[in-house]
């Protein structure tokens, strides 16, 4: 029998990364309780032109308006699921969001495959476990999982699946697709 | 708290106005999922929660993460850092450091397959 010292409550963070409009809130959605969050940023150079402070000149920061996923699997075990800001000025949060994360999905749309790239850079290079998923549109050509992965140039050990993130068996499937992978890359490291 | 709220106007007391205009705490640190619980001490002589502290420890009787009590008490992030910086220095919540082990993300795969 194993015992384990103390079940103290654990949260786990999951990143939801992508283009803009690939279907991010849809996934969350189909699959997690949906929760407001706020938070703020700091206007820098990047915001002029964008940000109009004119006459508010005293104004340094503004408040983003957020959404996140909550799942709980029992008292005191809860995944979270946030999703990464799509616009460029906004990457200041990806670094707080992935900090400690247990691994983030890359969603993938292919009439827009360049639109994932900087998510997988990111990840690649801050060591983040990930998989891409590739949202199935109506519409849109099918591509097998293993043509997606040659076009994204992905190590062989990064998991691939097509998925359709309106139906929460498919939403499913993806969560469970990573934190597999998270666990493989987590044992791997202890050996 | 009551919500004297206008959709257009935003709130009365401006968030920063709550913490006296401070940004920075001890709470910086804090993971939007680390998870806070109340220790359930009496606060120490010279400290009296605020309002917005009282409604923090009444939510952490149980273990809640950063980002449900920024949700829950609807004020932004940062504001409740600094809130809950405030009362971890006088001691009245933990900061959970339990992370992630093998056992625990197992359990997270066979609970997502169960949803």
């Amino acid at each position: 029998m194993d015992f384990e010292p103390s079940d103290e409550p654990v949260a786990l963070k999951i990143l939801i990364a992508g283009g803009f409009g690939v279907g991010k809130t849809t996934l969350v959605g189909s699959i997690s309780e949906i929760r407001p969050l706020r938070t703020e940023e700091v206007l820098s150079d990047r915001g002029i032109g964008i940000d109009d402070v004119e006459g508010v000149e005293g104004k340094h920061t503004t408040t983003v308006a957020m959404d996140f996923g909550r799942i709980t699997i029992r008292e005191g075990l809860v995944v979270y699921l946030f999703g990464t800001p799509g616009q460029e000025r906004f990457w200041f949060m990806w670094d707080e969001l992935s900090y400690g994360a247990l691994g983030a999905v890359v969603l993938a749309d292919t009439r827009r495959l360049t639109d994932c790239f900087p998510s997988i850079d990111y990840f690649e290079q801050r060591g983040t476990p990930f998989i891409v998923a590739v949202n199935c549109f109506d519409g849109a050509e099918r591509y097998e999982a293993d043509e997606v992965r040659s076009a994204l140039d992905l190590d062989e050990d990064v998991p691939v699946l097509l998925c359709d993130v309106r139906r929460r068996v498919s939403a499913k499937t993806v969560l469970v697709t990573l934190v597999e992978h998270s666990l493989k890359v987590l044992t791997a490291g202890q050996h | 708290m009551t919500r004297w709220m206008d959709e257009e106007a935003g709130p009365v007391v401006r968030p920063y106005a709550l913490i006296g205009g401070r940004t920075r705490s001890s709470g910086d640190a804090l993971d939007l999922v680390s998870m806070i619980t109340a220790t359930g001490t009496v606060p120490p002589g010279g400290f009296v929660p605020g309002p917005e502290q009282e409604r923090i420890l009444s939510l952490v009787s149980t273990a809640t993460s950063v980002a449900d009590i920024a949700s829950d008490l609807d004020l932004p992030l940062g504001v409740v850092r600094v809130l809950l910086g405030d009362l971890h220095d006088h001691k009245l919540i933990s900061i959970g450091r339990a992370s992630a082990s093998e056992r625990i993300l197992k359990e997270v795969i066979n609970g997502l397959r169960a949803l």
